[in-house]
């Protein structure tokens, strides 16, 4: 039984929005977990983007990740659910350094949707797949009755292999790396913002939601050598929340240069528009990447290399002192702290 | 990152040239110099860009009573919530404000129970809204400053349909300001006034009170030179003993204000004393719904009463944060009971709250 009562016992829309609240909830969900991974892989307690299986007698591990996708609208600029669901499924095994092999598919509809619609993002899904060279090997569908699912929501595992001596994790920070953001943030939830019911507002922008398999491919040898610490794509709670969760989970500072972050001219002025915080907001087809300072140079010109990754930068590096916090040196030269990002972006009223 | 149009606003170069010029001026100074601003977007810009890290220790710039969410009373917020309640019934408000806690709870934990709450970003929304549900009650839960009542006036003034009503707790900025001026224990030595304020309402009314109380007074906007350079502006005037209402946002405040807006706040409204959360009644400090338009008024319409409320929870210090007594790490509540997800005062839930950007911005 949980001592929670009145409306701390109801469960929010920012319980699934990637910041302190989700938290919470993971916690709530987890804590009663005993066993939690497999030959002293990394389990369930990490909170990383997937789990390792180490294969004994061999020098490789099976890397999994555990996916739901929900997005409203279902189409939107640039993508739907269905590319969306691969994306994500594949971009999070690429975060651990493993090459991404096959995908499991959960597709759960609400009775009265169009088979015209579903054909679409099946058809997405399918061609995504297709092109990051995953195979589909199995899946469930359920239909709920009207009214109780909200059109159509998927789930997926990824399925991924990769060295056992590969180690790229949220809790691998070492101070003095530098710190490498692949393109441009916040374009794919201010597409969905600006593309949501009632706010009408008409721009040239797309959600950034790509595989990042292209990086990855360019980056074998790094990521074999162990130069590249920590990888992770800023979803919920964009790279606010991710580098948080860097900086506590490898006990390290991270100092980040305002004038240095890629923002598209669009996403600015809708988050200004609208008192939203682009460093909170999420990217679908983004990475972080924490590297070995003397290699950034390096890497960097290699992911620019990519048709993902022109605009990528180094947008700052690691530290010891302040260990556990995020700082950003501002356009005008101040400091101020970034914080974990709290629930849902709310714009703001005048 | 480029951000067009404020290459200027946002250039460093400039900044460290006002910053300089800031410290020459008050080496010449009696310090500390004690500078208020009453406005949560200034407020946001100082803690964004981390200006007071750029400035002195003896120059405190201190956040007034300029967050719309902040001070509307409990008892307007538990009128909402009664009225929520209600079946067939649609409570409109913008963002922020259906989470500011209540008397008991607050609009967002309504909302959670299956009430009908929607954030909307403009009164327009509202209507719309009102309109595509003909069987049921829209209301608008109206709060702001002068820059969000020409808008809500606007729609009033326009037959808006029969099922659309309006809970009116729009806020008066210069009576809020001239309370903190006569306070002359707060020991203020200038203010920076808010950009959009003055832009609906002009310089004049706030010529006033620098005249009569003889204090400097800069109008500024948003940008972290436009602050900075207002700073500059109000140092200069302590420094030369001069107490006069400055424009540093004058690519957009006109002197005369709008005059449509200006009309449109007249026609529809008339001002009234009027409760500030935290702060207590202010003579002309808030707007009414004229008698002409009853039928939108929800007061009118609906006879809600609300007997008992209350603004101030035990243990928290919100109305001595919201007018530059204490700052919000001085509450005890701070950090420990009282955070941006449980919030127990006004302050800590807005974006433009000073509890709030205090926690996001700064680690003590």
């Amino acid at each position: 039984m949980s001592d929670r009562k009145g409306s701390f016992n109801l469960i929010r829309l920012a319980h699934g929005a990637g910041g302190v609240l989700q938290e919470e909830l993971i916690n709530f969900i987890t804590k009663n977990i005993t066993f939690k991974n497999v030959n002293e892989g990394i389990g369930v307690e990490e909170l990383d983007d997937g789990a390792t299986i180490p294969l004994e007698d061999y020098d490789q591990e099976i890397v999994v990740s555990a996916d739901g996708h929900t997005v409203y609208p279902l189409f939107f600029p640039g993508g739907n659910l269905g590319i969306l669901s691969v994306c994500g499924t594949v971009n999070d095994l690429i975060m651990m350094g493993a090459k991404p092999l096959a995908i499991t598919s959960i597709i759960i509809i609400e009775e009265g949707f169009k088979f015209d619609t579903l054909e679409k993002i099946i058809n997405s899904f399918n061609f995504k797949a297709k092109e990051a060279n995953l195979a589909i090997i199995a899946g469930d569908t359920k239909i709920m009755p009207r009214g109780t699912l909200n059109e159509m929501i998927m789930a997926t595992t990824g399925i991924g292999i990769k060295d056992k001596n590969i180690k790229i994790l949220d809790s691998n920070l070492k101070p003095g790396d530098k710190i490498i953001i692949t393109g441009s943030i916040g374009d794919h939830g201010t597409a969905l913002i600006s593309s949501r019911e009632g706010l009408n507002i008409s721009a040239d922008l797309k959600s950034d939601v790509e595989l990042l398999t292209e990086i990855y491919n360019q980056l074998h040898q790094e990521i074999n050598n162990n130069y590249i610490h920590a990888m992770k794509d800023p979803t919920r709670g964009g790279i606010a929340g991710s580098l948080n969760d860097w900086a506590k989970k490898s006990n390290v500072s991270i100092m980040i240069e305002e004038e240095k972050v890629p923002i598209k001219r669009q996403v600015h002025a809708i988050c200004e528009m609208l008192g939203l915080d682009p460093y909170t907001i999420a990217c679908e087809g983004r990475a972080l990447l924490s590297v070995e300072s003397t290699k950034a140079e390096e890497i960097l010109s290699k992911i620019k290399s990519t048709s993902i990754g022109e605009k990528a930068e180094i947008i700052g590096e690691v530290g010891i002192e302040n260990p556990k916090k995020v700082f950003l040196k501002t356009l005008v030269g101040g400091t101020r702290f970034i914080d974990t990002p709290l629930g849902e972006p709310i714009p703001r009223i005048c | 990152m480029e951000v067009p149009g404020t290459e200027i606003f946002r250039n460093k170069e400039y900044a460290i040239k006002i910053v300089n010029s800031i410290k020459q001026i008050l080496k010449e100074l009696e310090k500390p110099i004690k500078i208020m601003h009453v406005c949560g977007t200034h407020e946001h810009t100082i803690s964004k860009y981390g200006l007071r890290s750029l400035l002195p220790r003896e120059l405190e710039i201190l956040s007034g009573p300029g967050c719309p969410v902040c001070v509307c009373p409990a008892a307007d917020i538990d009128k909402a919530i009664e009225l929520g309640k209600r079946k067939d019934t649609i409570i409109t408000t913008f963002g922020d404000m259906i989470r500011v806690p209540a008397s008991n709870i607050s609009l967002a934990e309504l909302k959670a129970e299956g009430a009908d709450i929607r954030i909307v970003y403009s009164p327009y929304e509202a209507i719309r809204i009102a309109k595509e549900n003909p069987n049921k009650e829209v209301i608008f839960f109206a709060i702001g400053f002068e820059t969000t009542a020409p808008l809500i006036g606007y729609e009033i003034k326009n037959n808006p349909p029969s099922n659309f009503s309006v809970i009116c707790a729009h806020k008066l900025i210069p009576a809020a300001l001239e309370l903190l001026i006569s306070q002359s224990q707060l020991n203020i030595h200038g203010f920076i006034s808010p950009g959009h304020v003055s832009t609906i309402i002009g310089l004049k009314p706030f010529k006033l009170f620098s005249d009569a109380y003889k204090v400097p007074n800069v109008i500024a906007g948003f940008e972290p030179n436009d602050v900075l350079l207002g700073i500059l502006m109000l140092l200069k005037q302590i420094k030369e003993k001069k107490f006069e209402t400055l424009n540093e946002y004058s690519r957009v405040v006109k002197p005369e204000g709008n005059k449509i807006a200006q009309d449109i706040i007249n026609e529809v409204f008339e001002s009234i004393s009027s409760p500030w959360r935290g702060i207590g009644r202010i003579l002309d400090g808030g707007l009414v719904i004229r008698n002409k338009y009853n039928e939108f008024d929800a007061d009118k319409k609906f006879d809600i009463k609300i007997e008992k409320s209350q603004d101030i929870p035990p243990g928290c210090s919100c109305h001595l944060i919201m007018v530059g007594k204490l700052y919000p790490y001085q509450c005890k509540l701070f950090r420990k009971d009282c955070t941006p997800l449980n919030p127990i005062g006004p302050c800590m839930v807005s974006q433009e709250g000073t509890c709030s950007i205090y926690y996001n911005y700064y680690k003590e």
